[in-house]
């Protein structure tokens, strides 16, 4: 194809790309580096008929909403909002790493620094939900491709709903039948006889129900792919591993895992990749009290009544370059691998 | 192969299999379930003090209403809240974004498809990274600017920015589809005289639905299902499903309207249900298409 045609037919995705996502990057790394104007304090003198006067600072709206709009970016503050105790907190971590009693105050008080907390949920999400979804799709893989044809259909329905909902209803569904006075919170505090028990109240529970969550709306997607490499397994090798005695365990081992293994790697990477942005079920769950990620930290500076831009941004780079460390061994191999076919 | 005496299971086996998938349904299914029936209660009996009896037979809702069914939580929701507004919104939203990046992404994944030069390449493993983006890091750089070209809080900003979010996931889906329909069929079409442009319209378009509707799927779902972006981009006036079920959980808890939640979780969740009730041989080979070729 002549590159004209190609460009032809290609520029408005790329536009749209460029514009949408290439550029919002580009200004987000911007933002980060600036930090919002301080109110501009005026001295007023009060004079009253009878109380004398008082100095008084005020602060001076009309002054302070020219300036905003003078530099909306608000004023240079160069890698301030990176370093402060919202985001990376070297000071913070100078002083803990300093003075400390053992390792578990480190981590405690680097786990209330609210950056490292955020980040603890979201890797601890991304790296038990991950593989924990594996397993469970593929177990249910394995257990669906034995049943009778004609209830395969209703329940590839059924275990595609928990995938399909939308992130907030879903975790929304959950949460209510979760809450204290739901199905099952109240049926736990039944059984624990507890009636102060609550998930919400507990970090550790709530930990768990989010990862509950995780768990069950993301088995889904690793059932369907691995199901349908189920259906690819070259039925000789089977044959040929059962008349060398193989037991039912072990051609599940070494005939079906290393046929799923290419599947595996590609569910592992994207589940990763949505993972890492998880941020509706800590809205769903009103779970921010205990568990914040580094998405929802970002919503919560925007969402305010003042939009901290600028700390946003930070947050928001430190994500992209998390996502970036993700993806790194992916874009190594591709890279290699294209070299490797040119050469 | 069925037959084979070497791959009947024993019976322990079945009965615990049987008993894994009865498990799992009930995992995946219930909480829907549940949550449907609930909404024809009162809040008494959904949150139940007492016990989730209550919510099966409804005991206080016949009290309060004489009935064991109450439709006022979605007449609170659709009516009084106003959430059809929000219903015609999503609607509004979902099918411009489905439509849009459908047709970008047709032309962009042929053209991936079909050009062996480098660039493509590398135009796809930029998708790729895109893809990954979380969307809140992008909106956090779209908020300034949008401010500035006072584009905020309007439909069409938020369907653009949709589109584009789902660019990247639109042209390695389809990219992969067009891989599969062989070169031939465009080639012979243009040494017969058609230009590259009348080859795609001729010969492409007609082959080419199965994959456009699979494609069409996620789109509709991408933009259904997003809370990141449109809450951040649309005004209050503009709330589509999603973002306006997040608003009524602050202001409704307080007024003891649960139920208006609820009715609406509900009713964002049926189109979901439809969907895969029609469309789930699309939905399945949709998701395996790219595991298997990629």
């Amino acid at each position: 194809m002549p590159h004209k045609t190609f460009f032809a037919f290609i520029l408005p995705s790329l536009i749209a790309m460029v514009l949408f996502i290439a550029l919002p990057i580009v200004s987000v790394v911007v933002q980060s580096f600036y930090v919002e104007h301080g109110r501009i304090l005026v001295e007023v003198e009060n004079c009253q008929p009878f109380g004398g006067c008082t100095k008084e600072v005020r602060v001076d709206a009309d002054a302070t909403a020219r300036l905003e709009q003078e530099q909306p970016l608000g004023q240079f503050n160069g890698l301030g909002t990176y370093l402060n105790r919202g985001h990376l907190a070297v000071n913070e971590l100078g002083a803990i790493f300093a003075d400390n009693r053992g390792l578990a105050d480190v981590l405690t008080r680097i786990y209330n620094l609210p950056f490292y907390k955020a980040l603890a949920f979201t890797l601890v999400f991304c790296f038990v939900v991950t593989p924990l979804a594996m397993a469970l799709g593929f177990l249910i893989a394995l257990a669906v491709n034995t049943i009778p044809r004609f209830i395969k259909g209703p329940v590839i329905f059924f275990s595609l709903l928990p995938m399909i909902i939308t992130p907030l209803v879903g975790s929304l569904i959950l949460y209510w039948m979760i809450h204290p006075q739901g199905i099952i919170g109240a049926t736990i505090q039944d059984i624990f006889n507890d009636p102060r028990l609550s998930l919400r109240a507990s970090p550790l529970l709530t930990w768990l129900s989010l990862l509950f969550y995780g768990i069950w709306t993301n088995a889904p997607f690793s059932f369907v792919v691995f199901y349908a490499g189920l259906q690819t397994v070259p039925a000789d090798t089977l044959e040929s591993a059962m008349i060398d005695g193989a037991s039912r365990w072990e051609r599940i081992r070494f005939v079906i895992m290393p046929h799923l293994a290419p599947l595996a790697t590609f569910v592992a990477l994207v589940q990763l990749m949505d993972n890492f942005r998880v941020f509706e079920p800590i809205v769903g769950f009103s779970a921010e009290a205990n568990a914040t990620s580094l998405s929802w930290m970002i919503f919560n500076d925007l969402s305010g009544d003042a939009q901290l831009f600028g700390s946003a941004g930070a947050t928001s780079v430190l994500t992209i370059v998390g996502v970036v460390i993700l993806l790194l061994p992916v874009l190594v191999r591709t890279w290699r691998e294209f070299n490797h076919k040119v050469v | 192969m069925s037959d084979s005496i070497a791959l009947r299971r024993p019976l322990p086996l079945k009965l615990i299999v049987s008993a894994f998938i009865v498990l799992w349904v009930i995992l995946a299914a219930f909480p829907f379930l549940w949550t449907v029936w609930g909404s024809f209660k009162v809040e008494v009996d959904f949150f139940s003090r007492e016990s989730w009896w209550n919510a099966i037979f409804g005991t206080n809702t016949i009290k309060e209403t004489g009935s064991a069914f109450t439709g006022d939580g979605y007449y609170g929701a659709w009516v009084t809240r106003e959430f059809w507004r929000a219903v015609f919104n999503t609607a509004i939203v979902t099918v411009s974004v489905t439509i849009i990046s459908l047709t970008l992404g047709t032309l962009g994944g042929y053209a991936l498809a079909r050009s062996g030069q480098r660039y493509a390449f590398w135009i796809l493993i930029a998708a790729l990274v895109f893809r990954a983006m979380p969307h809140i890091t992008l909106v956090s750089g779209y908020l300034l600017p949008f401010f500035q070209l006072n584009i905020w809080g309007v439909l069409p900003t938020s369907i653009i920015v949709l589109v584009a979010i789902n660019q990247p996931f639109t042209l390695w889906m389809l990219h992969s589809f067009f891989l599969s329909i062989p070169k031939d069929l465009d080639e012979s079409a243009m040494v017969d005289g058609c230009s590259r442009f009348e080859a795609f319209r001729r010969v492409i378009i007609p082959v080419m639905w199965p994959g456009v509707v699979t494609t069409g799927l996620f789109s509709f779902l991408l933009a259904y299902n997003d809370f990141a972006t449109t809450s951040m981009l649309l005004s209050a006036d503009n709330q589509t499903m999603v973002p306006k079920i997040s608003s009524f959980l602050g202001s409704v808890q307080e007024q003891g309207n649960v139920m208006y939640a609820v009715a609406a979780v509900v009713s964002a969740t049926v189109p979901l249900f439809i969907l895969v009730l029609f469309f789930q041989r699309q939905i399945v080979s949709g998701l395996t298409a790219g595991a298997v070729k990629g």
